[in-house]
């Protein structure tokens, strides 16, 4: 018989105690409200588009823009990160998880001051997907162009 | 006196003369919120940030406290506190407000167990007079000490512990109460390699099973001489982790077992596995249990406080949570 009081196994054996987490939920939700998010980037975009001079190209900037604006206000009155529950990797991924995570940071350090509080801490979660951003983004940019001049 | 291996008995009856709780708006609409001295319905408790408000739980939850027996703080020996931030800030700056002569704990969770067994020592030992401890935690403060800002949309794991926003203070002396603090153990690290902050009470549950285990060897007793064994913060993941760890080692605790990360919050409220957090068993003891004791409607109780000794930086660093548990033996003198 399996017995819990075994400290080399006790982390295997636990996990008969934990809730099960459910996969599908989970993709469906992010699905929806990710895909969401991204109908109202949609809707903006067309919007720029029809009402103001920005083509339907140059409108991506400006929609962003908006993006950001929504998810970071919604992060004040404290309703991202409810959504965050909900939704996981939905709300995470779109750049307004990105807009989240600056915002929070942004807000959770004002009280240390404007320069070491606000701006030093700003970029604590973000800071990472930029690394990893440029990083991947110089990698890939290279492999291109080499692909490209052997190619051509 | 030292009895067994790790538990003290005290000789003279030690006394909890008077306790003092305080708890923010989550706290107040959970099923406990009557037995809490004083609560706020805003997380910043009027004070302009998160730290500031976590001492103003702590400051008021001390000024009940000796407000209840009319004691002025420069008639009581020794303060000794503890709570979640570093370097025990909040404890700092209200033993500086105070000025009663201090000493600063750290036990995470199971710091409020700590101070109250030290206090007991103090008192039994002829040291003081009259000690005071307290402790407390918020959630804000804790969420960004340990793990993201406070709105920062990442979800959590349904194993994940909801940290308390209260205080708890508590003075113990030789002036007749109707609650004796009869035994303390003082618990062993115990760390059985979980490394998930977001699962602390399967990290904690081997500490408060040894704590237990201890407790009831070094003294003699059975499960059932209890009529509560309360832990700390084990929540709906570590509580019934904790009762199969006793029952295979022939303790059977699951009749009265209960744990405070339960009782502070209803299944409704968003708390995931239930609470924690150094004010979660201060909270339930010195508000809900107090009342049991007083009134003489439970006789004896041991209350396990259950201390995950997480540190954020050594985590990344892929290393595990040593966890600790220490107990107290609180008794009824039959009733007011």
């Amino acid at each position: 018989m399996k017995t819990l009081n075994d400290p080399k196994n006790y982390k295997k054996n636990i996990k008969a105690f934990h809730p099960k987490t459910n996969y599908f939920m989970n993709c469906l939700k992010a699905f929806l409200v990710g895909g969401f998010i991204c109908l109202v980037g949609e809707a903006i975009q067309k919007a720029y588009a029809a009402f103001t001079d920005y083509t339907e190209k140059s409108a991506g900037n400006p929609t962003v823009a908006t993006l950001i604006l929504i998810s970071s206000l919604l992060t004040g009155f404290g309703v991202y990160d409810k959504i965050g529950q909900f939704a996981g990797a939905g709300s995470l991924i779109p750049v307004t998880g990105f807009a989240n995570s600056i915002t929070s940071a942004a807000l959770e350090h004002k009280s240390e001051g404007i320069v070491l509080g606000i701006a030093t801490n700003m970029f604590k979660l973000a800071g990472s997907v930029i690394v990893f951003g440029v990083v991947s983004a110089t990698v890939f940019g290279l492999i291109r162009l080499t692909v490209n001049n052997l190619l051509g | 006196m030292k009895i067994g291996k790790q538990t003290w008995r005290f000789q003279e009856p030690v006394y909890l003369i008077s306790t003092g709780t305080t708890a923010g708006p989550l706290e107040k609409r959970g099923p406990l919120g009557e037995t809490i001295d004083k609560t706020f319905d805003d997380l910043h408790c009027g004070e302009k940030n998160w730290e500031a408000a976590e001492r103003r739980l702590m400051r008021e939850a001390v000024d009940i406290c000796l407000k209840n027996v009319n004691l002025s703080p420069e008639e009581v020996d020794y303060f000794l506190a503890g709570d979640l931030l570093n370097q025990t800030v909040t404890s700092n700056f209200i033993a500086r407000e105070t000025r009663i002569p201090y000493l600063g704990l750290f036990g995470a969770c199971s710091t409020s167990m700590m101070g109250l067994a030290l206090a007991s020592l103090l008192v039994d030992g002829g040291y003081a007079n009259h000690v005071l401890t307290a402790v407390s935690s918020h959630n804000a403060t804790a969420e960004r000490q340990f793990r993201y800002p406070t709105e920062y949309g990442g979800p959590r794991p349904q194993t994940a512990t909801f940290t308390a926003t209260g205080a708890g203070a508590a003075l113990v002396g030789k002036a007749r109460s109707p609650i004796v603090i009869r035994e303390a153990t003082i618990g062993r690290v115990i760390d059985w390699g979980i490394g998930d902050a977001y699962d602390m009470g399967s990290a904690m549950a081997p500490a408060a099973a040894d704590t237990i285990e201890r407790h009831l060897h070094d003294t003699g007793r059975n499960p059932e001489d209890y009529d509560m064994i309360l832990t700390g913060d084990l929540s709906s993941v570590g509580s019934p982790i904790l009762r199969q760890l006793l029952w295979e080692r022939d303790l059977d605790i699951s009749e009265i077992h209960q744990d405070s990360g339960l009782m502070l919050y209803s299944p409704n409220q968003p708390v995931f596995a239930g609470g924690s957090g150094t004010a979660c068993s201060a909270i339930v003891t010195y508000g809900y249990i107090v009342r049991l004791l007083r009134t003489g409607k439970i006789g004896r109780v041991l209350i396990v406080a259950t201390g995950a000794l997480l540190n954020p930086t050594i985590i990344q660093q892929k290393e595990s949570i040593p966890c600790v548990a220490h107990g107290i033996v609180l008794e009824s003198t039959g009733g007011e």
